[in-house]
């Protein structure tokens, strides 16, 4: 019975540590992080890092700022979907070159723009319509 | 703790450190691609003109190269493969389809010219050169040296015919009768026809393009190689061949027509002042013009190019290879490859973007077609107008009429984007060339309103 115990104990512990050294090699904890580079631990991303920090936001916002919603719950909700989805793409290849935006992230950076510029954006907004601030200010996070 | 709980402990156990390290062993994997690896396996020099050399070090680049000889329809382009029996005077067991076959107003537009005898679909730069060397057009005429400007890769051959001087190699090549031209030659446009071995950059080889550049700057020292920003370079290499070209005087040197200008009417105008015509017009006695391939002219007018687009940024865009950033050099309709060709730019649906370039090449296929139903309606009435005894100069008249409506027509058709280069532009050329019909019609008809008496 003791045996079976140990035995069934170092299984638990061999999967948990693979998994934690596989968490640190992956840099899983620089994903709980506020830290721009950490999107860019994927080469994916290598492209819009690198013109995010040539772009003129790169200053005043980081991937959080525009790509998460302002608020805990739901900046931590976003970073768990986006991750998942992420990380699945990425590891099965499935993904074309050139990602574009889904309509829920699209949404997020929407209310983003607004929540810094709202006095602006709300005094331009037409009546009973929004339009898409990057309809026109495509470039100002990144290419 | 029983013996079949255990069990599926060590089951799940297993798989779960199954999954754990396949994950790792993945994320080891892409953090490896992110490296870059190059390993230069030759060293390559000016004299290696096999593409396959070159691969060895670039082998990325190379394999989608080879993915050229793709036989790919699109709605108004691409070559679709169609099956043929070989023959010894002709091995090919695949060729595209016959554009005579697809519109036979063309035969009777190029009538007299050995274009009326076989014209089709291009197919990918692999089969450039076999396409050349077996189109019926050998047969009907003896083709000069100069052909193989732009079928084969040719700087290596031009290097030492010239002994190290490549304009005077070009000339020894434009000179030769085409069958000794190709003994030159063993492949089809190659790595060194657009880089520099040694540093890969992108440069020009062809000394007609040089000299076409310096003829539209009115600069005789201008050298794109030293002179052109790299954006330049990307449209420049392309344009050594996708370009409106004639075989100048007895030693029929490639010239590209561009001194007044890139644009039809200015090419036009070009031809009419040093007096070419590529050959008289079987059925009208016409002195008349082909026109071929001008998208490097035609993208020039267009939007994109505008904005500085280049040819490379939409028929070879930047791809990924693992962490690789490559261009596609598998080049080909951007319409095969929206992704990565157009929605760089255009955050739009593939649907969407698909659409508009549909929408576009519909009109000018309309257009264009509208225009040769009046080409061919000028050509009847000046066949008419011979055998009725019509006055010289009137003929005369008309004859140049035909000669500008065919060239600015063809020029659209020939014109490897069904409009889509420069839209506008295309619409400008085509309303000229219907205008010139028009005007050759009215010198033939008689007068059908009286001047109006005095009032």
């Amino acid at each position: 019975m003791r045996l079976t115990l140990i035995v069934a104990g170092v299984l638990i512990g061999v999967v948990l540590g693979i998994g934690g050294y596989t968490f640190i090699y992956a840099k899983g904890y620089s994903y709980l992080t506020n830290n721009p580079a950490a999107c860019a631990n994927c080469h994916v991303m290598d492209g819009y890092y690198a013109s995010w920090q040539k772009g003129p936001h790169h200053i005043v916002a980081v991937c959080n700022d525009c790509h998460t919603p302002h608020n805990v719950f739901g900046k931590y909700a976003v970073k768990a979907s986006n991750g998942f989805r992420h990380s699945f793409y990425f590891t099965s290849g499935r993904y074309p070159d050139t990602i574009l935006i889904t309509p829920g992230s699209a949404r997020v950076t929407e209310n983003a723009c607004r929540s810094c510029h709202g006095e602006i954006t709300s005094a331009i907004e037409p009546h009973g319509g929004r339009i898409s601030c990057i309809r026109c200010h495509a470039e100002v996070g990144h290419l | 703790m029983t013996k079949k709980t255990l069990i599926l402990t060590v089951i799940i156990a297993a798989l779960g450190a199954l999954a754990i390290t396949a994950l790792l062993v993945n994320i080891f994997e892409r953090k490896s691609e992110a490296r870059n690896p190059f390993y230069r396996v030759v060293a390559l020099n000016d004299t290696i003109s096999d593409p396959a050399v070159w691969g060895k070090n670039f082998p990325m680049q190379f394999d989608d190269y080879r993915r050229t000889v793709d036989q790919v329809r699109t709605h108004f382009g691409g070559s679709e493969a169609v099956p043929r029996t070989p023959t010894g005077a002709d091995p090919r067991s695949v060729v595209a389809q016959s554009k005579l076959e697809a519109d036979p107003r063309l035969k009777t537009m190029w009538a007299g010219y050995a274009f009326s005898k076989d014209f089709r679909e291009e197919r990918g730069h692999a089969y450039m050169l076999i396409d050349q060397l077996y189109t019926e057009r050998q047969k009907v005429v003896k083709q000069p040296g100069t052909c193989i400007n732009c079928h084969a890769s040719t700087y290596v051959a031009m290097k030492q015919l010239g002994n190290g001087d490549l304009f005077a190699g070009f000339a020894k090549i434009n000179h030769m009768p085409y069958f000794e031209a190709r003994k030159y030659v063993q492949h089809p446009v190659a790595c060194i026809d657009c880089h520099d071995p040694s540093t890969m950059q992108l440069r020009v080889t062809r000394p007609a393009f040089i000299l076409g550049l310096r003829a539209l700057k009115k600069d005789p020292n201008y050298d794109p190689n030293s002179m052109a920003t790299r954006q330049e370079m990307r449209a420049f290499v392309c344009g050594q061949c996708h370009v409106e070209y004639y075989f100048q005087g007895p030693e029929k040197t490639l010239v590209f027509p561009w001194a007044n200008g890139l644009h039809a009417d200015d090419i036009l105008a070009y031809y009419d002042q040093v007096k070419q015509n590529d050959w008289t017009h079987a059925e009208t006695g016409a002195g008349v013009l082909k026109a071929q391939h001008p998208e490097f002219e035609m993208w020039n007018q267009g939007i994109h190019a505008r904005s500085g687009v280049a040819c490379a940024d939409c028929h070879m865009p930047y791809k990924r290879e693992g962490a690789l950033k490559i261009s596609d050099h598998h080049v080909r309709s951007p319409l095969l490859n929206i992704n990565r060709a157009c929605q760089t730019c255009h955050r739009w649906p593939e649907e969407e973007l698909k659409a508009r370039v549909d929408m576009i090449q519909t009109r000018t296929f309309e257009m264009r077609n509208t225009a040769m139903d009046a080409l061919m309606a000028l050509i009847a009435d000046i066949k008419t107008a011979q055998t009725g005894g019509a006055p010289p100069e009137q003929l005369a008249s008309a004859r140049n009429f035909q000669r500008r409506a065919q060239f600015l027509l063809d020029f659209v058709e020939a014109e490897n984007s069904t409009g889509f280069h420069a839209p506008q532009e295309a619409a400008r050329v085509l309303t000229l060339s219907i205008d010139a019909s028009r005007k050759g019609e009215m010198v033939l008809r008689p007068m059908v309103t009286k001047p109006l008496p005095p009032s």
